[in-house]
């Protein structure tokens, strides 16, 4: 496709803790291209948070990345010094967080909040940085931005709160913008309109996006490749139609089903059995084995390689093993695949 | 907001009244009084101070011309001390005893801000062990202990200081030191605290993530935020150091209210114990009052009112 | 390592996972909260060692009177002021020398005491024993501290809850009272209340008492209108139990920890003020002893006898330290997340 923006390359990423060292992030690598939107997807500690989390640096003091390459304009992001990485966070890539009532800071007006990029990264002046914070407050959807501006955070709803965030984010046009569940605390109909407002706004700037999400539902909305998450590694990613309609992995089976559809209702939702592996000690080898129905011999003993589906598709599963029984996938997923065949017909009769 | 203040300000003088009448009743109770304590007084003294006071009269009505004085400004005569009013007891002694109150509270503020700040940047290093294990010590070793060690190493021993008494402000740096411990430890270990949580809240963690170096983040963001709750250990610090500056006084042999309320307690002395029992209350509530007052003004989310979740 | 094998094709055949029982929620080894207390606590090393030395000094307090003949208020003005000295060791500090204008002396043989008497901690300017004194009055300042703590206790907790619990009136009531009462220092109340009552033990107890459960009381009020809004506690309100039995079967043990760490804070806050008290000198009345009195005598001649005030100085402050820190340790069990 187009040209990488971002190469993520053998992540490996620890965290000590008292009850021991924890992989969370294990050999995990992905491409971000240039405009595109990829989704990160997976259950809570997947290690879908700390992958980005990584790409700048932003961890809490036990992690540690002990492998990998993190490659942003043909620099490693991993050996850049802490003061060379503050002049690229907030500037080629800033970062939206999940919970707008808490991300911003409670005794500093909006304006100011929005502005402070600007006056970190450049010379601008004080007055100029208002001015377009303004501007982009206005971008996000604040209305009477001008007067707003001199509000602090808890005069704004959740919703608004987040278009701030966005605002702050998108205010010196970064090249990449993650989104770490920048709607997941918020309300259903809210959570569409900001959906629709980084759609947007990627439109405009033409800023790739990692979207982390545990919901596959919102994915669809906005993603262009999806990639899912399990027990600290990417074992499945497509495009967001190859995900959604022909998905390969038992997990994504799982993760499918537990997902309310358009199309598809009067299925029972389904949850997924069991807990995610624990990442002290980690399986030796498939970590999703113990809780699928389809697990064989091989997966306690080998992890699987990345099988090819497509030239986009691929899923770490040994069911794509030739040398694996025929997988009969759950109705609800062949349903998904006759559907899509049946849609990609209409659309081409 | 007005509102709130004058609501706070008829407690305030409601709390004092009471105040002010249950010390009456208690004293009352107790044995002593002008003739019993002072012979040196001459009748036409005694006279007077009957007029005035009503110690020849019912107990109530000596209640209501008490209260009656009080509402004027007057706290009653001393027993000793030359029968000298009370309120002019107060004027004369305030003055060591607001510069070292003030001088201990600016030290112990400043100090305990900068220590706990560092404590919490530097968590889990040595740094903020070191700062554990001094807050502990300042708050574990009472005033008076300090304030008698650092009279006799700093004053008796290694000259550097007065021993003793009042002479500006060379005598005040001991007892400034003795008396700014214990709210530098408790300022420290609380601001630690606040610290600690505003660093890992998601505010600073977005600060970061716009590019905001390190020392940005602390002095733009998280310093304020850290510093708003702290205001509101400044009225209990300020009763401490009230409280803790009655002992140290008297050890310095400075001239402050502080040693004459101890004085007082040691010979009885009704009226001035009831007089400065009620100062110290009236410094303590209004000190309480200005601090609230201040919350609401520095706190964004409280000063306006509306939509705030605080 | 084990070396790398291939796949082979008998490891493809599914192995039929049971999935109906595998467990939804985190395993592990499932504790009840009072053990992660206790774990927590455990390992906290700073708590521990305070646990053990306060243990030590309480223990050697209450025990040591019973091994140690000398009687801590016999005066013998002969042998005043002797320093320090332990048998015939000849450690500096511990060996009965006294520097007097510039000469070091043997104090001991100054004063004519006989072969074989010494004084560990030396006497006081009525020649009493100051070792004696000093387990004696660090009994009783500890002494102090429990039984006001416990009074603090006993007042605070049904405080706070009848004011958690009440109507509104009945706990705007019970608010006012404490605010009146916080208006005026604490230790003003204190001084106050000593000045009225009979100088004496009791007296210093309920002094201190007096003004220690507000604290208690607040915040256990505090904390049983957040247990209110529970909804356990809202359930067996809508079953018809009544506010009693709830109060005692759901939020008493969810007070507890509240509880168990105010009281730890408590003590040292009496110790306190029963050595201010003392020494300023409205405390515990001659002859008798605690730690703020020897302080208050020792500080008198602390220019020229420092050990005096030194001891009972540093086994106030150490009390003090151990059961702060105790105080601060049982905080982190109870409540990990506010380290």
């Amino acid at each position: 496709m187009s040209d990488k923006v971002l190469e993520v390359k053998d992540l490996e990423v620890d965290f000590s803790t008292l009850n021991g060292t924890v992989h969370a992030i294990r050999d995990v690598s992905f491409d971000l291209n240039k405009g595109e939107t990829l989704a990160l997807v997976g259950e809570s500690g997947s290690g879908k948070s700390v992958t980005v989390r990584s790409v700048i640096q932003l961890y809490a003091k036990n992690a540690k990345v002990t492998n990998g390459e993190i490659t942003f304009h043909g620099k490693n992001l991993l050996e850049l010094s802490p003061k060379e990485m503050d002049k690229i966070r907030g500037k080629d890539i800033s970062m939206i967080f999940q919970d707008p009532m808490t991300s911003l800071d409670p005794t500093m007006t909006i304006g100011k909040q929005v502005a402070e990029p600007l006056l970190v990264h450049h010379d601008t002046s004080e007055k100029e940085a208002m001015k377009r914070a303004q501007e982009v407050l206005k971008l996000v959807g604040i209305p009477n931005a001008k007067e707003r501006m001199h509000n602090y955070p808890h005069q704004f709803s959740g919703g608004q709160r987040q278009r701030i965030v966005i605002a702050m984010a998108i205010i010196d046009n970064p090249e990449i913008l993650i989104a770490d569940e920048p709607t997941t605390a918020l309300d259903v109909t809210v959570q569409a309109q900001i959906i629709s407002l980084l759609k947007d706004l990627q439109k405009k700037i033409g800023t790739s996006i990692i979207f982390i999400t545990h919901d596959l539902g919102v994915v669809a909305g906005i993603a262009d490749r999806v990639a899912v998450m399990y027990a600290g590694k990417i074992i499945e990613y497509g495009t967001t139609d190859e995900i959604y309609y022909d998905p390969k992995h038992p997990y994504t089976w799982g993760l499918l089903d537990s997902m309310p559809t358009l199309g598809l209702e009067g299925k029972r939702l389904k949850a997924i059995p069991g807990t995610p592996a624990n990442l002290i000690d980690p399986p030796k080898g498939d970590a999703f084995a113990p809780r699928s129905e389809y697990a064989m011999k091989i997966d306690e003993r080998l992890q699987p390689p990345f099988f090819k589906v497509t030239d986009t598709h691929y899923a770490a599963t040994w069911l794509l093993d030739p040398k694996a029984p025929k997988v009969t996938p759950p109705a609800s997923i062949q349903e998904r695949y006759n559907q899509y065949q049946k849609l990609r017909g209409e659309n081409d009769g | 907001m007005t509102k709130y203040i004058l609501k706070r300000l008829f407690y305030l003088v409601l709390t004092l009244l009471i105040i002010a009448s249950i010390t009456f009743f208690m004293m009352k109770g107790l044995p002593g009084t002008p003739y019993t304590n002072q012979n040196k007084m001459s009748p036409t003294q005694l006279a007077a101070l009957n007029q005035k006071y009503g110690f020849n009269k019912p107990l109530f009505e000596q209640y209501l011309m008490y209260m009656n004085n009080l509402v004027h400004g007057d706290l009653g005569t001393s027993f000793q001390f030359n029968n000298e009013p009370v309120t002019q007891l107060i004027g004369d002694h305030i003055g060591p005893s607001m510069q070292l109150g003030l001088q201990a509270m600016i030290l112990g503020s400043l100090l305990g801000i900068v220590f706990g700040s560092i404590a919490a940047i530097k968590k889990n290093t040595w740094i903020d062990s070191l700062t554990t294990i001094v807050s502990i010590l300042g708050l574990s070793i009472p005033s008076f202990v300090l304030a008698v060690l650092l009279q006799y190493y700093l004053g008796y021993k290694l000259h550097w200081f007065p021993v003793a008494l009042w002479h500006g402000f060379s005598s005040s740096i001991l007892p400034t030191l003795a008396l700014a411990a214990f709210p530098l430890a408790s300022i420290a270990r609380y601001m630690r605290t606040e610290m600690v949580d505003v660093l890992n809240s998601d505010y600073i963690e977005l600060a970061k993530a716009k590019g905001d170096a390190s020392w940005q983040v602390i002095v733009k963001h998280a310093l304020r935020n850290s510093l708003i709750p702290i205001i509101t250990v400044v009225g209990p610090m300020a009763v401490t150091i009230m409280t803790g500056s009655m002992v140290v006084e008297s050890i310095f042999s400075i001239p402050g209210i502080g040693d004459q309320f101890v004085q007082s307690i040691l010979t009885n002395d009704y009226p001035t114990i009831m007089g400065l029992t009620l100062f110290y209350s009236f410094l303590m509530v209004v000190v309480i009052l200005i601090v609230d007052i201040l919350y609401g003004i520095i706190d964004p989310r409280i000063r306006l009112g509306k939509g705030g979740k605080a | 390592m084990s070396q790398y094998l291939p796949p082979e094709e008998t490891e493809f055949q599914y192995v039929s996972n049971d999935l109906s029982n595998i467990p939804q929620e985190v395993s592990g080894a499932s504790r009840t909260y009072f053990q992660d207390v206790k774990r927590r606590f455990v390992h906290n090393k700073v708590a521990m060692v305070s646990f053990f030395l306060l243990i030590l000094i309480v223990l050697i307090a209450f025990v040591g009177p019973f091994f140690v003949p000398t009687d801590p208020n016999t005066q013998n003005v002969l042998f005043a002021n002797l320093p320090p000295k332990l048998g015939n060791l000849n450690i500096p500090g511990l060996n009965g020398m006294q520097t007097v204008g510039g000469k070091t002396i043997n104090a001991y043989q100054a004063a004519h005491v006989p072969h074989g008497t010494y004084y560990l901690f030396g006497t006081d300017y009525l020649g009493r024993d100051l070792f004696a004194r000093i387990l004696y009055g660090t009994r009783l300042s500890i002494i102090v501290a429990i039984v006001a703590t416990l009074l603090d206790l006993l007042i605070g907790v049904p405080y706070g809850i009848i004011s958690g619990l009440a109507s509104e009136r009945v706990d705007t009531f019970l608010q006012r009272v404490i605010e009146i009462i916080s208006s005026v220092p604490d230790l003003i109340v204190v001084i106050l209340l000593l000045i009225v009552l009979k100088p004496g033990l009791t007296s210093i107890i309920i002094a201190i008492a007096f003004t220690g459960w507000i604290t208690m009381a607040r915040l256990i009020r505090a904390q049983v209108f957040k247990l209110k809004q529970n909804e356990y506690v809202l359930a067996s309100e809508t079953l018809g139990e009544s506010k009693w039995k709830i109060s005692i079967r759901h939020l008493l043990p969810n007070l507890s920890s509240t509880i168990i760490i105010q009281t730890m804070f408590s003590i040292p806050t009496a110790i306190f003020f029963e050595a201010f008290l003392s020494f300023i000198g409205i405390g515990i009345p001659a002859p008798s002893a605690s730690l703020g009195t020897l302080m208050n005598d020792g500080q008198k001649a602390f220019h020229f006898l420092p050990y005096q005030m030194w001891i009972p100085a540093i086994i106030l402050s150490l009390i003090m330290i151990t059961t702060n820190l105790l105080g601060d340790g049982m905080r982190d069990a109870f409540d990990p997340q506010s380290d």
